[in-house]
């Protein structure tokens, strides 16, 4: 026995005890009917070759471990950045336990989201009644100035039209008549969570928007489309916004309703786009995406009316960057102010002090496509080589966009961009056409645990690492972040690999 | 009545009128306040939840993929449908094993046939094959396949069984489990281990086969512990000192050929009665093995559970439970003198799932602390009656609780703790309230077994007692 109350072993270590190892072993030798032990090695071995990555990518009907979620994640996301507003997901309720769920496991904070907890028999007779009674409760009991309805695949499959229940629902009194219920139709089984967010803006946009007329102002939408870095990120652009002077309107504010404080009271609800401003934003004279993969149908909606669009690549590092604060410069006339030409210059500097230890460095990336390339570009800059950018919810636009970018500069060269592919193809691809680093979201451990390919962790979900969704990634100051980020797990990995006394340590440098 | 009885009425009755009517009556039969003496806690429990009100529970696919079958090792579990139900169930539920990853074992793992619209349109089930095959080339080591079921499968007539009886034939008589726990069936995850229970009745008793072992007249399963943090392997260990020998884990750390042979066990010992208790009655009916319900939160109930697993055997094993006893009496005696005084009368408000709600109650009481609220998300009668054990008159008693509810009953009763899940962590802390969430142990654990409860101790001790809590008001 070798728990001890005065020194507590939990899972780290109790298990470690040789009473619990074991107990292991003969738990596996006695009951297991495990394979050989050489079976193992053997296959082991046998899945870093060329010959099991060539099998592994001629995969076509299996998905193993993608670096996507489904539309009513992006639904109730982007539904959270508005004032006051339940999301609402019309379907079967696990789902919004899911989406709670991995929302809270990333941001650490509640996540409000309701369910018409739809059954076998609203499979039958489809989910009015669900949907009657749902409004009816949720506007009861949680008060919100607007509720945004989505779906989950159930409710498409069976064929829910939310716009005649919705009406329906309103008829009947669950809420009254001129109540906010905007809605978007989000099934799973097409695009991902990133369609989501873009099907349930655009949704938000038409009840706001449709059938007014437009009297255009001085004033621009920003769109930032799904972003794990919400909460540092708006609160960032809003500064550099707020810096030249710009009048705009952040079509949906996730930044407060993430970033609750512990101070004794619980807040449903906090900041978003307020309801009047989303009205408003009709009349701005355009609207501008972050992240051009991520808003297609938005953007085509809100240039329907009228509106100029243009969109970017989730704009990081030093020319991205430039590229978007020129172009809200001439989009308002605006002049970029000193102060962000001296934050600029602060990053090159930062850039120019530290590249000698990023040069050369070979990158495996993944995550959603426009932040691959924002990502991919600043690497780029930094010298540093991005030999794998992974997309699981690229295609085949995003892959071109991507080889565009690679041919752009010098360290591009032999950089390949794989669209549509998941986590465990990227697994092949650290064994056979290895790298330095690999760049992505929590579930990358499990490619560092078994390739040694050490892992920053940028993108969503973060789980296992606290609070680095408060810090930006985007803008100069969002780059010198993600410098940093970079550098550290670069300097500790040179420290890792020099530490051995009398045997590597020489290298093991005070001053780098 | 007692005063305090009248009281949490009182609570109850405020916190109903915020319903509409028709919800308002539906919601009032699950909310209620236990009175000693009587024979159950006077709520009605697995019953749809009502629409738009925030509830706690998940679906069938989570009872099956995410709590019974997912933790079985060496075999690869499908995510039939779309992309996202695998995707926010991937390794989420903290079901410890031992194994390689991604070559004899795939429990952290995301299979999904991640469907699209074409799949929808024109069905699943020629994918579903090709993905069986592409499963057999790259992960050859794999001893089975499930396939569980999301929302879509059932709505457009896919014959998974179909596919699963051709491919298990082809790849000589593997084993291949289709499994129907679309979301949308039953009320709850409660339906989805049911499901999942005869599943594996149906599909690895009836047609597996595994390789010969002796049988010894100490061989028993653990059934229904999923290896939170290592709560199994923390549990194991004490019915192994006790000269039993643990044949099979069910199913955290658990493994196909530990399934197959469990119809040759002397007495299966039953932890999560609400997920497991199914097969357990099969095993019961067909194989005539006795089951036997235990609690191994807290050295009270783990004391009275294993006399009571010993009562099964011989005078050896009975002497043996005494001696586990007295082996870790040393432990519990420090770990309750360290943390018991810095918890005395400290109050909980509960809601988890399973048999969670009642089960740590011992623990606490272990600790001085009292149980002053608890609900279960998907709990059923017999679950509530069994909660009548362990509960104190006075008790308020909230089944499948909203959001509303529980913010509301904690507001009324203002507990030092709230033990419950990652939803309702962040809101509770927010309030200023001390938490733990009690379904994947706060990233912590195990919590069962004498070595689990030092544990759960410290556990609580940090949570209560955490300096933040002092500093949630601002002195401005």
């Amino acid at each position: 026995m070798s728990q001890n109350p005065k020194h507590v072993l939990d899972h780290f270590n109790l298990f470690r005890e040789p009473e619990y190892v074991e107990m292991f072993e003969n738990k596996k030798k006695n009951f297991e009917n495990p394979h050989p032990q050489d079976k193992v090695t053997e296959i082991i071995e046998w899945t870093k070759t060329e010959e099991y990555r060539d099998l592994n990518f001629k995969r076509e009907a299996l998905t193993v471990n993608p670096a996507k979620a489904c539309q009513p994640l992006g639904a109730v996301f982007v539904a959270l950045g508005f004032e006051e507003t339940m999301p609402f997901v019309h379907g079967s309720q696990g789902c919004v336990a899911y989406y709670r769920s991995h929302l809270s496991r990333h941001f650490k904070e509640p996540t409000s989201c309701v369910s018409s907890s739809m059954t076998e028999d609203a499979a039958v007779f489809g989910g009015l009644n669900n949907m009657i009674d749902g409004l009816a409760n949720t506007y009861a009991m949680y008060k919100p100035k607007m509720i945004a309805v989505s779906t989950t695949c159930m409710a498409e499959v069976i064929g829910d039209d939310l716009n005649a229940f919705i009406k329906n629902a309103k008829e009947k009194g669950s809420v009254p008549q001129e109540y906010d219920v905007p809605f978007a139709h989000t099934p799973a089984f097409v695009g991902s969570h990133i369609t989501g967010y873009d099907n349930a803006l655009k949704g938000i946009m038409e009840h706001f928007w449709a059938g007014r007329e437009r009297h255009e102002n001085e004033t621009i939408n920003i769109v930032m489309g799904f972003d794990g870095y919400s909460v540092g990120n708006i609160r960032e652009v809003k500064r550099i916004l707020q810096e030249m002077g710009i009048s705009a309107l952040i079509l949906s504010d996730t930044s407060d309703v993430f970033d609750t404080p512990t101070d004794g009271t619980f807040r449903m609800y906090m900041g978003g786009t307020k309801l009047e401003d989303m009205k408003k934003a009709l009349d701005s004279k355009a609207t501008v995406s972050f992240q051009e993969f991520n808003t297609p149908k938005s953007l085509e909606y809100a240039a329907s009316l009228g509106q100029k669009t243009m969109s970017f690549q989730y704009p990081i590092g030093i020319r991205g960057t430039d590229r978007w604060l020129l172009a809200l410069s001439e989009l308002t006339g605006k002049p970029i102010p000193d102060s962000l030409r001296l934050e600029r210059g602060r990053l090159v500097d930062a850039v120019a002090d530290s590249t000698s230890h990023i040069h050369g460095k070979k990158f495996a990336l993944y995550g959603d496509p426009d932040q691959m390339l924002g990502l991919t570009e600043f690497l780029m800059e930094l010298g540093a080589e991005p030999v794998h950018v992974l997309a699981t919810n690229g295609g085949k636009e995003w892959e071109e966009k991507m080889n565009a970018l690679f041919a752009s500069s010098p360290y591009g060269a032999g950089c390949h961009a794989w669209p549509g592919r998941d986590l465990w193809h990227m697994r092949s691809l650290l064994f056979t056409e290895p790298v330095d680093f690999l760049i992505g979201n929590t579930y990358g451990k499990y490619l560092e645990r078994d390739t040694g390919t050490p892992l920053i962790r940028i993108g969503f979900p973060i789980f296992d690492r606290h609070h680095h969704h408060r810090y930006p990634t985007v803008g100069y100051q969002g780059a010198m972040n993600v410098l940093v980020k970079l550098l550290d797990k670069i300097f500790d990995e040179m420290d890792k690999n020099t530490n051995v006394p009398s045997k590597t340590d020489y290298s093991y440098d005070i001053i780098r | 009545m007692s005063s305090n009885i009248e009281e949490a009425k009182k609570i109850i009755a405020e916190v109903l009128s915020v319903y509409p009517e028709k919800t308002k009556k539906k919601r009032e039969k699950h909310l209620n306040v236990f009175e000693e003496g009587k024979s159950d806690c006077g709520v009605k429990s697995n019953i749809k939840t009502v629409p738009g009100v925030m509830t706690i529970r998940g679906c069938a696919y989570a009872g099956s993929k995410g709590v019974v079958w997912g933790p079985i090792k060496d075999m690869i579990h499908i995510s039939h449908g779309p992309v996202g139900c695998g995707q926010y169930s991937w390794a989420a539920r903290r079901n410890y094993y031992i194994g390689t990853t991604g070559v004899d074992s795939f429990v952290t793992m995301q299979f999904t046939s991640d469907f699209q619209e074409k799949d929808i349109v024109f069905g699943g089930d020629k994918k579903l094959e090709k993905i069986m095959d592409e499963i057999q080339e790259l992960f050859p080591l794999n001893k089975g396949i499930t396939v569980q079921s999301e929302c879509p499968i059932g709505l457009i007539g896919d014959d998974i069984e179909a596919v699963s009886k051709k491919k298990s034939k082809e790849y000589g008589g593997k084993t291949i489990v289709p499994v129907r726990c679309e979301g949308f069936r039953g009320v709850s995850q409660s339906l989805g281990h049911h499901i999942a229970n005869d599943t594996i009745r149906d599909w690895v008793f009836d047609k597996a086969t595994g390789k010969e072992i002796e049988t010894t007249p100490y061989d028993v399963a653990i059934i229904g512990d999923y290896n939170i943090g290592g709560d199994a392997w923390s549990s194991r260990i004490l019915l192994e000192e006790m000269g039993l020998r643990v044949v099979a884990q069910w199913s955290g750390d658990g493994s196909i050929e530990e399934l197959i042979n469990t119809p040759k066990v002397k007495l299966n010992v039953l932890h999560c009665y609400r997920s497991m208790n199914y097969i357990s009655r099969h095993m019961e009916e067909k194989y005539g093995i006795p089951w036997v319900e235990y609690n191994f939160f807290g050295p009270s109930k783990i004391a009275e559970s294993l006399r009571k697993i010993a009562g099964f055997f011989d005078d050896r094993i009975k002497e043996n439970a005494e001696k586990v006893i007295a082996k870790y009496e040393a432990l519990t005696k420090a770990t309750i003198e360290k943390f018991r005084p810095r918890l005395e009368g400290k109050t909980v408000m509960l809601f988890v799932g399973g048999l969670r709600p009642r089960h740590v109650i011992g623990a606490y009481e272990d600790l001085g602390m009292n149980v002053i609220g608890t609900g279960y998300e998907f709990g059923h009668n017999d679950d509530y009656q069994r909660t009548t054990h362990y509960v104190k008159d006075g008790t308020i008693i909230y089944d499948d609780v909203t959001g509303y509810e529980f913010e509301k009953f904690v507001e009324a009763l203002k507990p030092d703790l709230v033990a419950s899940g990652i939803k309702e962590k962040y809101v509770f802390q927010k309030m200023g309230y001390p938490f733990r969430q009690m379904h994947s142990w706060d990233y912590s654990g195990p919590y069962h077994g004498y070595d689990g409860f030092a544990i759960f101790a410290r556990d609580m001790d940090m949570a209560i007692n955490n300096p933040v809590w002092q500093m949630a008001k601002a002195p401005f």
